[in-house]
């Protein structure tokens, strides 16, 4: 029998704002010592109010919106109440019913047509802290990331393959990076996604029982996670067996997914609206606003970017997928003010090779500027470097930040583009070498190259391109 | 001079014109602390050393000219107002060695003014109760009768100001617990409206119904202290911003042309006999000071306690969630994590307050929300509603604030439903959010009855004039209060 997934994704975005989702906080607690980031709003202290973050509610109409969203006028916050270490209220302030938005889509790339993703809600609530356990007996709490404003984004059960999920899941990603409202980071916790899981026979209307797949820490820990998560269940239910519906975590280093929680065990969230807390009122000429001042979108600005600077539309494609890397094309094709194709080539090329080595995104990557990558495409066009000789330059700047100009100096790797200094050369290669001149003079261009090659052999460095200018003029000169 | 049975504007006149100083008043009512309280037991917490530090400030800034009402006034906080640095323990075994890093809005708002605290007040474990018998800790007394409670929750905040152990106290009112035990201590006791005082550090128990109110001696007081205490606070979105008016100037004019309702739903059974005879007296004694006097119905009065023992217990349930073990408060200390939620939580809280979670997560649960939390909505909606409605054709509503006087201690501590009845006719108030105000209206068997003054949300310029016109015109003049000190040396 054919088995058909079906798949929808929960994917948490930890908001870019400055302070904590109800408390005065800085939300930007990485690398911040445990504990630091902490009052006794976030800390759960005994009398102490939660106050909304404008700036979070903001973001999450932004994101709405960008996902072709509505924004209800009439929006609150609810208590989801659980006990953990991690939860100081011993609840989560969260939205249950009335979400700040619902009924979205975005669509997808597939099989060279767009595929339309539904997408439930994206709601708004609190980050918990984090426990680790460092030894046997006990337990550590950081409370640093309690109460970082996190983002909800619901997607419908549309989806119908990890490659789906995958894709839609970077599709959202790109978005959140457009709209600055999300670093990225998916090793960090910041970016995360939980997918529920179901297969049915193809054809059939009705839904399966499902599985949630939680701990995903990659695009392709995605991909894999839910791939083995569909062959299990089919698996399963090929020997006749029942899916157990259930919450999975993903094991890395195992390849597959383990029971996490079953349904029997599920708590009871006794969600109701948070008192603390009055209603949401969304004015709709703040919503305006918002749509108005949203950032174009990676779509959009890969066809202005193909149309502009003359690129194939794979390639604008490929460049706008982050909007660092947009931003770094748009910036350095300004500066060199010729050839947009040029930087392309770098950027695709290079850059993403390295970026790939090193494990980074683009926008982790913070060493490469407009100015550097121009400077380095300048000194190639001017053929004081030679292009293969670029490429050294380019791996330095990017490891080092270095000025490219600098590491061409430092590495000796400046070009001998001087005619009277290679003259003596190219006049001694001439006649060292008469077999290949007189082939060239018959109309063999290429045996050229043969002398070109013994003049690069004398003078290290030497532009190739002048050199061959030289000979051809020292040739004719001869001739004459 | 006996200090401690000042007033707030006695000793506030006496302050400014320099014949005694903060220091001399507060040790007056330290004093009078050590004596009384071994038999009141009012206080959980005495400041004695911060008192006197803060009236040696409060007498510097008299000092440099200070002319504000609260300078150097001995003040009780209910001990669910978080003061940085000393305990607060709402009574309960979970957070009996807490102490608070940060103190109450309304706390700090006292201390700017320049008022000096002299302690932490008793109260029912987490203001849960209407006799202050469900402390963790001891039970406190009635001034006008040691066998008797003073009422809960804030049942230490009324009896410190009855006993003269400070000028005033705040306490918190969830269904009552300000008024109710102003009524059974004779004092007068206010509710403002809800979203009038910030609840930024108050240890939350029902955190739609919660406010916080001032005790006094007097409406004047009375009036005095709502003035430092209202307001809008950033640290709390649920206060309101409108403006707060001056309540002392509100205190002048007569009743003319006031309608009051008298709802009849108040003058039910269960009142104790002789209790409708003495409140429709002091209704009668309004009228006679021109106020119009209309018999009105809220007919939905009857769903009240019913309504609020679902919304009241089912908030509870979460806010007492963070009570867990793990960052501050009593921890049972066992290595396993549910095992030491369950050890912690179970010898940490009282029965009353295990009762009502236990009440408020049932009334949550899936399969039972709709028929409990979400009907019990529903029906705070209709008495809402149906205070709008009354307000619409009254200024303010009169009625009796507790259906008894002070009971004996251990009377009805086996029986929760009997104390629940005790909040009968103030708990709408807190379910609609009207303001509502305890004046003292007379004696019955020898304890004192309150006249309750429920006045539209934000009117608490209303409350305030009604109470005060009464408590003028001299239809009731309290009798001379028991020698406490008298019955300390004959025990």
């Amino acid at each position: 029998m054919a088995w058909e997934p079906v798949i929808g994704l929960e994917i948490h975005a930890q908001l870019l704002t400055r302070s904590k989702m109800f408390c005065g906080c800085s939300a930007a607690y990485a690398d911040a010592a445990p504990n630091s980031h902490v009052c006794p709003v976030c800390a759960g202290m005994p009398g102490v109010l939660p106050v909304a973050n404008e700036e979070a509610v903001r973001c999450t109409i932004m994101t709405a919106l960008a996902l072709h969203c509505s924004i209800p006028e009439f929006s609150k916050f609810d208590r989801k109440n659980y006990f953990y270490p991690d939860l100081p209220k011993g609840y989560q302030i969260s939205q249950f019913d009335l979400p700040l938005s619902r009924n979205g889509y975005l669509d997808i790339p597939c099989d060279g047509t767009a595929r339309r993703i539904g997408i439930t809600r994206v709601h708004l609530e609190e980050d918990t802290g984090k426990n680790t356990h460092p030894g046997t007996g006990y337990s550590l709490i950081d409370f640093n990331r309690c109460g970082v404003p996190l983002m909800e984004i619901v997607s419908e059960p549309d989806l119908r393959s990890a490659e789906d999920a995958r894709r839609y899941f970077m599709q959202i990603r790109s978005i959140l990076l457009y709209l600055g409202v999300n670093n990225g980071d998916m090793s960090k916790g910041c970016l995360r996604c939980d997918a529920n899981v179901s297969v049915r026979p193809a054809g059939s209307t009705t839904f399966g029982v499902k599985t949630e797949v939680k701990n995903m820490n990659s695009f392709k820990a995605v991909k894999l996670a839910i791939d083995f998560e569909v062959a299990r269940q089919i698996k399963i239910l090929e020997a006749g067996g029942r899916i157990q519906q259930e919450t999975r975590g993903w094991v890395e280093e195992e390849r597959g997914t383990v029971s996490q929680r079953s349904k029997e065990d599920s708590n009871d969230y006794r969600y109701f609206p948070e008192p603390d807390l009055p209603p949401l009122v969304i004015d709709r000429s703040w919503v305006e606003d918002i749509r108005t001042g949203l950032p174009e979108m990676a779509g959009e600005r890969a066809t202005r970017l193909a149309r502009l600077y003359g690129l194939p539309e794979t390639d604008a494609l490929q460049l706008t997928t982050s909007r660092a890397m947009a931003d770094l094309f748009e910036h350095t094709a300004l500066l060199v003010g010729s050839d947009g194709r040029e930087v392309a080539k770098w950027l695709l090329g290079e850059f993403q090779r390295l970026l790939n080595d090193s494990g980074l995104e683009a926008e982790e990557h913070t060493v490469v500027r407009p100015e550097g990558l121009a400077s380095i495409i300048k000194l190639v066009e001017a053929g004081r470097v030679s292009s293969t000789a670029a490429k050294t330059v380019f791996e330095s700047y990017f490891r080092t930040g270095q000025d490219p100009e600098s590491i061409v100096r430092d590495l000796g790797l400046q070009q001998v583009s001087d005619r009277s200094s290679l003259e003596p050369a190219a006049r001694k290669a001439i006649a060292e070498n008469p077999q290949a001149v007189n082939d060239y003079k018959r109309g063999k261009t290429q045996a050229l190259g043969r002398v070109v090659g013994a003049v690069m052999k004398e003078m290290r460095g030497a532009n190739p391109a002048l050199v061959g200018d030289l000979l051809r003029e020292i040739i004719g000169e001869q001739d004459s | 001079m006996t200090l401690h049975t000042l007033t707030i504007h006695e000793a506030g006149d006496l302050l400014r014109s320099r014949d005694i100083s903060a220091v001399e008043l507060t040790t007056a009512v330290l004093d009078r602390m050590s004596v009384v309280d071994d038999l009141v037991r009012a206080y959980i917490t005495r400041l004695e050393d911060r008192a006197i530090a803060m009236a040696e400030e409060a007498d510097r800034r008299l000092a440099a000219g200070d002319d504000g009402p609260l300078v150097g006034i001995p003040i009780a906080l209910k001990d669910v107002l978080c003061l940085a640095g000393e305990p607060t323990t709402a009574a309960s075994r979970i957070l009996e060695h807490f102490v608070p890093p940060y103190s109450a809005t309304v706390v700090k708002r006292l201390e700017a003014a320049g008022a000096v605290f002299v302690g932490k007040t008793n109260l029912d474990e987490f203001a849960m109760g209407s006799s202050t018998e469900h402390s963790a800790f001891f039970p406190t007394h009635n001034p006008w009768n040691l066998d008797m409670v003073p009422g809960g929750s804030s049942g230490g905040s009324a009896a410190a100001v009855a006993a003269d152990m400070a000028l005033a106290s705040l306490g918190s009112d969830t269904g009552g617990s300000i008024r109710q035990p102003a009524s059974l201590c004779g004092v007068v006791g206010f509710k403002p409206s809800y979203g009038r005082v910030s609840r930024y550090g108050l240890l939350a128990f029902a955190s739609s119904l919660d406010q916080i109110g001032p005790f006094t001696k007097d409406v004047t007081d009375c009036a005095i202290m709502l003035q430092a205490l209202a307001g809008h606070d950033p640290m709390d979105s649920t206060t309101a911003r409108v403006p707060v008016p001056n309540y002392a100037e509100a205190l002048q004019g007569d009743l003319r042309g006031v309608r009051l309702g008298v709802p009849k739903e108040y003058f039910v059974e269960g009142l104790q006999p002789g209790m409708e005879d003495m409140v429709r007296g002091a209704i009668a004694a309004l009228r006679d000071l021109g106020a119009e006097i209309v018999d009105v119905s809220l007919p939905s009065t009857r769903y009240a306690l019913a309504t609020y023992y679902i919304i009241a217990p089912a908030e509870a349930s979460a806010n007492l969630a963070r009570y867990d073990g793990i960052k501050y408060g009593y921890s049972a200390g066992v290595p396993s994590m549910w095992e030491n939620y369950n050890l912690t939580r179970g010898a940490g809280f009282g029965d009353e307050v295990k009762r009502r979670i236990m009440i408020g997560t049932y009334a949550l649960s899936e399969g039972y929300a709709d028929q409990y939390y979400r009907q019990a909505q529903k029906a705070r909606t209709i008495i809402k509603a149906e205070f709008d409605e009354v307000f619409r054709t009254c200024d303010a509503l009169v009625s009796p604030v507790s259906p008894i006087v002070a009971f004996p201690l251990g009377q009805k501590l086996s029986d929760p439903y009997q104390m629940y009845l005790c909040d009968i006719c103030t708990l709408p108030a807190n379910i609609a959010g009207v303001a509502g105000v305890s004046v003292p209206c007379g004696m019955l068997e020898g304890l004192p009855v309150g006249l309750q003054v429920q006045a539209p949300a934000f009117s608490e310029s209303v409350a305030l004039r009604v109470a005060y016109a009464f408590e003028q015109s001299g239809h009731f003049v309290a009798p001379a209060k028991p020698e406490l000190v008298a019955s300390l040396a004959e025990g």
